[in-house]
């Protein structure tokens, strides 16, 4: 559904190189839940708005749904991490769900029903007549994801969608999203600098290394598909993976990759770069 | 309830106050006036109904709010789009902003003369006179609006498929609809003062006309009515501005107390 080939971003201006991204190459299977890790400052960012189409890569290509990505894809929507900014102050939040439908030149029955279902799966119904502002930051965040589902993306892109809210609406937030991916099918690139939530959301963990940035590692997440926050976090198993992919990042800080994760037969690590 | 209307009691108590003490002031000071060109408040207000109603009202002020609201208007549509043009592209920016910044720094009234010049003594020139003058503080608030559009907001639109014309009304203008507004009410008082100084150039009728006939024919009472005739009126189109404003601005009022209790 996504590929990812040897993107390569290098940001230059006033006699400064900075290679942000070197050479990542990736894919991301139809329906899968796929989660970015990496060190702060690794380039994250730069490579989802790459993905994204918001902004053209040096060198390499994405693909969606096997055609090339020159700008936003019409069937990707993202859930940025800054909902404050995101949101249209100015419109409620049926209305912030409803704007990007009306681009797609819906007709208003099939905008209402969208918009009407999207609130209700992040349960938000009675909030349709307010004004952003009026909700809590984990609700706004709630608002946005509506406005994902209701755009009915093919892929789905969260930018560090929880890096702002506190720790229990996280934990909140995060179910929602591992319930809507299951419902609904839908291809989701998750970024993150949590190990936690990567582990605990992914089917699958990308390590990014630090900048300039590859592909340090792909773990296969091999815990049950029905994960819940009291069970799920104290599985041996769940303690296992996150140890690995916390010191992979720190062996990516320093440079130096550990040893794969020997008791996993399926991680399916390509060898290293 | 009563609580409440006794809050509304108080309120309406401190707005009156100030005023009615300032015009009791004036009405004991002058009461005993016979000075000729300090007339008794009371004279002004009896002559107020005489002056201000009937055959003036309609040659008069009707003509001179006609004139302001044309200026007005033509400069809030040449601000807002050549602004939103500006402020849309930094290269525009870079060639426009010494010469708007010059154009600026003139002031209007000296362009009365000029645009005597070519656009005659009419309505046309007392029109460009004051729309030339409220144009700017719109175009360049707007501008900054235009210019401070948040990123994100930017990047979500975009991502979302909201472009072009979709783009310009709903994430640019309304994003920068606070400072389009803080532009138009400065524009506003401009407007007023332009319209009085045009009419008092060459005109043959309208309020600033009427003014300056009054002092030149001694009608001294008959001026200083139209002086505060000239106060109300700014002072209603500043009111009216507010209840625009807070209908078309609830959302930034509402945006920004809610920003300020959670900090």
């Amino acid at each position: 559904m996504l590929d990812v080939s040897g993107l390569k971003k290098v940001y230059e201006g006033s006699g400064r190189r900075v290679e942000a991204v070197r050479d990542l190459t990736f894919t991301v299977d139809a329906g899968e839940l796929v989660c970015l890790v990496g060190p702060s400052g690794c380039g994250k960012t730069t490579l989802l708005k790459c993905v994204g189409g918001l902004l053209t890569p040096t060198a390499g290509e994405v693909r969606v749904g096997g055609r090339r990505v020159t700008g936003p894809p019409p069937d990707m929507a993202v859930v940025f991490q800054e909902y404050g900014r995101s949101l249209f102050p100015w419109k409620r939040v049926g209305e912030n769900v409803e704007l990007p439908l009306k681009q797609k030149k819906l007709g208003a029955a099939r905008r209402r029903e969208l918009v009407a279902d999207a609130l209700e799966s992040v349960g938000l119904t009675d909030a349709a007549g307010a004004y952003p502002w009026q909700l809590s930051g984990g609700m706004q965040q709630r608002v946005a994801i509506a406005r994902a589902l209701a755009y009915e993306p093919e892929v789905l892109l969260m930018d560090e969608p929880f890096a702002a809210v506190d720790a229990q609406t996280r934990a909140e937030l995060e179910d929602l999203v591992r319930g809507l991916w299951r419902q609904r099918g839908i291809t989701i690139l998750f970024v993150t600098h949590d190990i936690d939530e990567a582990v605990y959301l992914g089917e699958r963990v990308l390590i990014l290394s630090s900048s300039p940035t590859v592909v340090q590692e792909q773990l296969k997440i091999d815990l049950p598909a029905d994960r819940d926050q009291l069970h799920t976090r104290v599985a041996p198993r769940f303690a296992e993976l996150r140890t690995h992919v916390y010191e992979q990042i720190q062996a990516a800080k320093r440079g130096t990759p550990v040893d794969r994760l020997t008791k996993d037969p399926t991680s399916d690590t390509p060898p290293p770069h | 309830m009563s609580a409440r209307i006794r809050y509304f009691a108080l309120r309406l108590l401190l707005v009156v106050a100030l005023p009615a003490v300032l015009v009791a002031a004036w009405w004991f000071a002058s009461e005993s006036s016979t000075d000729v060109y300090w007339p008794p408040l009371r004279t002004i207000l009896t002559t107020f109904p005489d002056v201000w109603t009937g055959e003036r009202l309609r040659q008069d002020v009707l003509p001179s709010m006609a004139r302001l609201t044309a200026g007005y208007g033509c400069a809030a549509v040449a601000g807002v789009a050549l602004g939103t043009v500006i402020g849309s592209y930094r290269r525009v920016r870079a060639v426009c902003e010494p010469v708007l910044e010059f154009l600026r720094a003139v002031p209007p009234p000296v362009l009365v003369p000029v645009i005597m010049l070519f656009a005659g003594i009419g309505d046309t020139m007392k029109i460009a006179v004051i729309a030339s003058g409220c144009v700017w503080p719109i175009l360049l608030n707007t501008v900054e609006g235009v210019r401070a559009v948040d990123s994100v907001m930017s990047e979500t639109a975009r991502s979302y498929g909201v472009t072009g014309v979709a783009r310009l009304r709903h994430v640019v203008l309304r994003s920068a609809s606070p400072q389009i507004f803080a532009g138009l009410r400065q524009a506003l008082s401009i407007g007023l003062i332009l319209m009085v100084i045009s009419e008092m150039f060459a005109a043959s009728n309208g309020l600033g006309f009427t003014i300056v006939q009054f002092q030149r024919g001694f009608a001294i009472p008959d001026m200083w009515t139209g002086i505060l005739l000239l106060g109300l009126l700014g002072f209603v189109l500043s009111v009216l501005f507010r209840l625009v404003e807070r209908r078309a601005l609830g959302w930034y009022h509402g945006l920004r107390d809610a920003s300020r209790r959670s900090s």
